[in-house]
């Protein structure tokens, strides 16, 4: 195996050993990119910078310049962060997202290419970007879902050891299961969004998207924690989560939501869900079926909430300070042409919609109901894990689907992200892992659930799942 | 007046913090532009506020002077707009939660006690300054984040009069708590103003202007009496007045119609999901009310009581703070019973040198001994008032004390009345006329006699012994 | 619910958003669409049911009053698209 094939753990395991070095895993990397990125496009402008890759420098630290791939919308100083957007473009910021210094502190190196996305996060398909579609590497001629793609067909393709992805609504889950990857969106305010490009401030969260559950474990540890910058970061301790990784789940009380098992699902896709449930019961645990009643409220919810803090969280991009500006000799066609120019097309159909639900006569029938029903959605899930210890169940209803299949239809793109979207409504933690594999060949998650700050739980059971099946170690054909 | 007019005012005062609201950028005026800045005031990508808790505080506590409801559960909202002087165009500030309400403000209008009620104090963030040039306009976000408080009043000044009364109180207490600078030339306290008329006796508001861009409080009543008087020339010529926002012109002294930004209904206020919610609970609220200094209306009632103030004397002394300090610290030390005569020098000639200096009574460079001291040598009669308020003017001039100053200015006065004598007798002499006058009974003449005493002894008599000594000398004779 | 164009114009301009007349048709149909589906939260009883604006239960959180490092006004300028001096610059306003 090469070493861009390998897992962080594994690699890390090696730089212990003095077996090999960050320049040598850069090398290998970059052989990769410049073979698979014209077809896979991964990264933002992936395929001109490949040649010139250097590593930034790293400090002395357990990950020893290990690479980590960033999402273009997590701030990077120095480095372009530009959200896959025209109106970013160029924007280098002059600061560190906080979960960037503490991967640098760990002794982590910055990939100096960003991971493609959906503009700002909008999007589950990763056809949004400024830059253009990223590919799944399962399938080429698929979409590697969004909006953290590009982080996601990056890891399954091997062009990236390990990534930082955001999700939202399933921007971690959603494309690791359609890359045959593992991803944790967890609970919010467990990482600081400090430097994390903000799409909507309740419902985002970065998260690691990785080879195995050992890795998700560690990037997890390094990059939560309290940080007195984000007023909605949690103080509380940080476990060691690779203690979670015990492999024994007998006895665990496990949930399976009826109301994700119903029209819209994939036939492919529940059978293969079905088979990972019973797989996580011949391994010890109690499987009972649970009800979420207010499922069915969650996208449209979700669609209120994120697009009126979306509105708001990006009407600093006018062209002022940085970024894209249209000329206009006066300041209010400059405003309107800069937004009519950089955003694209989804970014402007969410901050319309936004400052509808938000705006005079609206906001009562629109947001305040939406908040409404946050409040029942976060209580169906308070009153399962009063008696369950996890929730499992599909992360997507169907695998990937065909680059331009949805473009056109919003509400069909927003409904693919139905298994998802409540997790974030909620604030719980969630993690995406590879369960199988359609008729097709292309990659299933199964998506576990805790209740808030139970990550370790998480692990447990995504790790032994993991361990008693061979999904995770078949890697697409490139 | 068949009109009356019907005022509020809209506050908006930055507090005296040493970092900004959601930022640890200083909050120094006066710095190179853009250089008191960071990724969270200029509102760059990613960054995220987290408030400051001595703002909290300050807010807590002017919002407790005011006799306010502290709202227990209280949070941020975002008021979107563009404008380029909002780098994230929104402003984080308070809708429907504010952090009080209820409140109110005693004010003295000519000489009358009012109170004015408070509608709300609530906390918000400061924008950048823009500087119009020809073509563009160039922003310096370093005010950008500083901690404001608006503080709305109800709509219970009846004149500009009282308008500019409300602000001098409402200046007095701030100045008391110490949460701002106050200064309405530097922007730390800025006055909006909505003023309408109604017939006298109607119970419904008329249409209402909100004036602008007044920078003094003189301005700001100033900016009102304009309006005032174009209001009632456009009601008395019938014509409809139009609800918008005027600008206080300050050189040609009109105000002018501005064209207005969006729509206050159109700012799409929703809680900041940045920010969490504040939850003041009685023992916050208590601690904080454990730090409120003795404010004006209780200073002045126990000046009353513990002096033996007049109310309208104690009132003068205690609507500055530190004179109010520096007044009490004479007033202690001051050994005389009776606080009247030392009173009087604090706001008579006191106050005069130091309106005179354009500082404060407490900055004038006077130790408090020695206007004691220059006071006991007026009572025990050794140098005449008119002498002392030359002395105390010196006395600031040049820090010497009292008695040197008496000395060298050889101002003791001539009490004795055998040095007298031989003076008046001349005085007597030479003044037939007058003297027939006090006989037959009209008493200036009396006063004259005096006079004269007083210039032929370069002043140094004792005008009252003089007095005594004449009218004794001729009603005997 | 649906929405009219004028709305939407409306809306565009609160969101500072130039739309084409062609972009300005699409929109309206797809929002339409978004709109319908969202309306279900309609029949649902909110009554007794409080806003959760925040999902955390955690409150207060505040800083000292300690100043910090601030950027240089170069740093600060460094990704401007105009300035002018130390000045950010945009063309003049009219309202």
């Amino acid at each position: 195996m090469e070493l861009n094939q390998l897992t962080a753990h594994e690699l890390l395991e090696k730089l212990n050993h003095q077996e090999t070095t960050p320049e040598a895993i850069l090398d290998s990397l970059q052989a990769r990119i410049r073979k698979v990125e014209p077809q896979v496009k991964a990264y933002v402008r992936g395929e001109q910078e490949a040649g010139n890759l250097t590593l930034n420098s790293f400090s002395l630290g357990p990950l020893k310049g290990l690479p980590v791939t960033i999402k273009d919308n997590i701030c990077t100083e120095g480095l372009p962060t530009e959200c896959c957007s025209k109106i970013l473009r160029g924007f280098r910021p002059p600061y560190d997202a906080t979960v960037i210094s503490k991967l640098k502190k760990s002794g982590a190196a910055i990939f100096p290419l960003k991971a493609n996305m959906d503009e700002f996060a909008f999007g589950s398909s990763c056809e949004n970007s400024y830059f253009g579609p990223t590919h799944n590497p399962w399938s080429l001629d698929c979409v590697p879902g969004g909006s953290s793609g590009g982080s996601a067909a990056a890891v399954a393709s091997d062009e990236a050891i390990w990534a930082l992805g955001s999700d939202t609504g399933g921007s971690i889950r959603q494309p690791a299961s359609f890359c045959g990857v593992v991803g944790l969106k967890p609970t919010y305010g467990r990482v600081s969004r400090f430097g994390l490009i903000a799409f909507a401030s309740s419902l985002d969260q970065i998260g690691p998207i990785t080879k195995d559950v050992q890795d998700a474990a560690i990037l997890t540890g390094l990059i939560c924690g309290y940080d007195p910058r984000d007023s909605t970061s949690v103080n509380q301790d940080v476990p060691d989560y690779t203690k979670s990784l015990s492999g024994d789940i007998r006895g665990l009380k496990i949930g399976i939501p009826k109301e994700y098992f119903v029209a819209g699902l994939d036939s492919e896709i529940k059978t293969i869900i079905q088979e990972a449930v019973n797989k996580l019961q011949n391994l010890g645990a109690v499987i009972h079926q649970v009800s979420l009643p207010h499922t069915e409220y969650a996208v449209p919810v979700y669609y209120i909430i994120a697009t009126a803090e979306a509105s708001s969280n990006l009407a600093r991009f006018d062209g002022v300070q940085y970024g894209y500006r249209a000329q206009s000799d006066n300041l209010m066609q400059m405003y309107k042409l800069t937004r009519a120019q950089g955003f694209g097309q989804e970014a402007k159909r969410r901050i319309i919609l936004g400052t509808f639900v938000l705006s005079h006569g609206y906001y009562d029938a629109y947001y305040l109901r939406a908040l409404k029903v946050r409040t029942l959605i976060k209580q169906d899930f308070d009153q399962v894990f009063g008696d369950f210890d996890c929730i499992v169940a599909p992360t997507s209803p169907t695998s990937a689907f065909k680059i331009g299949e949805k473009a056109l239809d919003p509400l069909k793109m927003y409904l693919s992200d139905i298994y998802t979207i409540s997790v974030n409504l909620a604030g719980i933690p969630a993690i995406s892992i590879p369960c199988g594999f359609t008729k097709k060949g292309l990659p299933v998650g199964l998506q576990i659930m805790a209740k808030p700050f139970n990550e370790e739980m998480l692990f447990r059971v995504a790790h032994t799942f993991e361990q008693n099946t061979d999904w995770h170690k078949i890697k697409p054909r490139l | 007046m068949k009109y009356q007019t019907v005022i509020g005012l809209e506050v908006h005062l930055q507090l005296n913090t040493k970092t900004k609201a959601f930022c640890g950028c200083s909050t120094d005026f006066g710095k190179a532009p853009n250089s008191n800045v960071c990724p969270v005031c200029l509102g760059f990508p990613g960054a995220l506020p987290v408030y400051n808790h001595q703002a909290l505080n300050s807010a807590i506590k002017l919002a407790l002077a005011f006799g306010c409801q502290i709202q227990e559960h209280t949070k941020f909202d975002r008021k979107n707009y563009f404008y380029p002087d909002l780098p994230k165009n929104y402003q984080i500030s308070q809708f429907d939660l504010p952090l009080s309400r209820n409140g109110y403000l005693d004010i003295y209008s000519q000489d009358k006690p009012k109170r004015i009620g408070i509608t709300r104090v609530h906390l918000e963030e400061d924008a950048g300054k823009l500087i119009h040039e020809t073509g563009v306009s160039l922003v310096d976000f370093n005010r950008t984040g500083i901690p404001l408080l608006e503080i709305v009043s109800e709509p219970d000044l009846f004149s500009p009069q009282e308008a500019f009364d409300y602000l001098t109180s409402l200046k007095s207490i701030i100045e008391y708590l110490d949460v701002s600078d106050c200064d309405m030339e530097k922007g730390s306290l800025r006055c909006d103003a909505n003023i309408s008329l109604r017939l006298e006796g109607a119970k419904e508001l008329g249409v209402k202007t909100e004036l602008k861009n007044m920078n003094s409080f003189k301005g700001v009543k100033d900016a009102l009496t304009f309006e005032v008087e174009r209001q009632t020339l456009l009601l008395e010529a019938n014509q409809k007045l139009v609800q918008e926002t005027r600008l206080w012109d300050v050189e040609k002294g009109v105000t002018v119609a501005m064209r207005t930004k969006e729509g206050a209904k159109d700012y799409r206020y929703f809680p900041d999901p940045d920010l969490t919610v504040f939850i003041i609970d009685a023992s916050i609220i208590s601690q904080i009310k454990a730090q409120l200094p003795e404010l004006p209306p209780e200073k002045m009632r126990r000046f009353v009581k513990e002096y033996g103030l007049t109310e309208y004397d104690a009132k003068i002394l205690v609507s500055s703070k530190n004179d109010a300090e520096f007044s009490e610290s004479c007033i202690r030390d001051y050994p005389g019973k009776d606080k009247k005569e030392l009173v009087n020098w604090l706001i008579g000639p006191l106050l005069s040198e130091a309106n005179f200096r354009k500082i404060k009574l407490h900055e004038l460079n006077l130790n408090k001994n020695e206007l004691i001291s220059l006071i006991g040598f007026v009572e025990r009669q050794d140098i005449s008032h008119l002498s002392a308020k030359s002395v105390l003017s010196q006395l600031l001039d040049t820090g010497k004390s009292a008695r040197d100053l008496i000395e060298e200015g050889n101002l003791k006065q001539i009490s004795n009345a055998e040095a007298l004598l031989e003076v008046m007798e001349t005085v007597i002499q030479e003044n037939a006329k007058s003297v027939s006058d006090f006989k037959a009974g009209k008493t200036n003449a009396l006063m004259y006699l005096v006079g004269q005493v007083m210039k032929k002894s370069s002043g140094k008599a004792n005008p009252k012994v003089v007095g005594e000594l004449i009218r004794r000398r001729l009603t005997d004779a | 619910m649906s929405i009219d164009k004028e709305t939407i114009k409306h809306v565009a301009h609160l969101a500072r958003i130039e739309l084409q007349p062609n972009e300005l048709d699409k929109l309206s149909g797809e929002l339409d669409e978004i709109l319908g589906f969202i309306d279900k939260l309609k029949y649902l009883n909110l009554e007794q049911v409080k806003p959760a604006s925040h999902i955390l239960p955690i409150n207060n959180v505040l800083r000292e009053d300690e100043p910090h490092v601030s950027l240089t006004s170069e740093k600060a300028l460094e990704n401007a698209p105009s300035k002018q001096g130390n000045f950010f610059s945009v063309p003049k306003i009219i309202e």
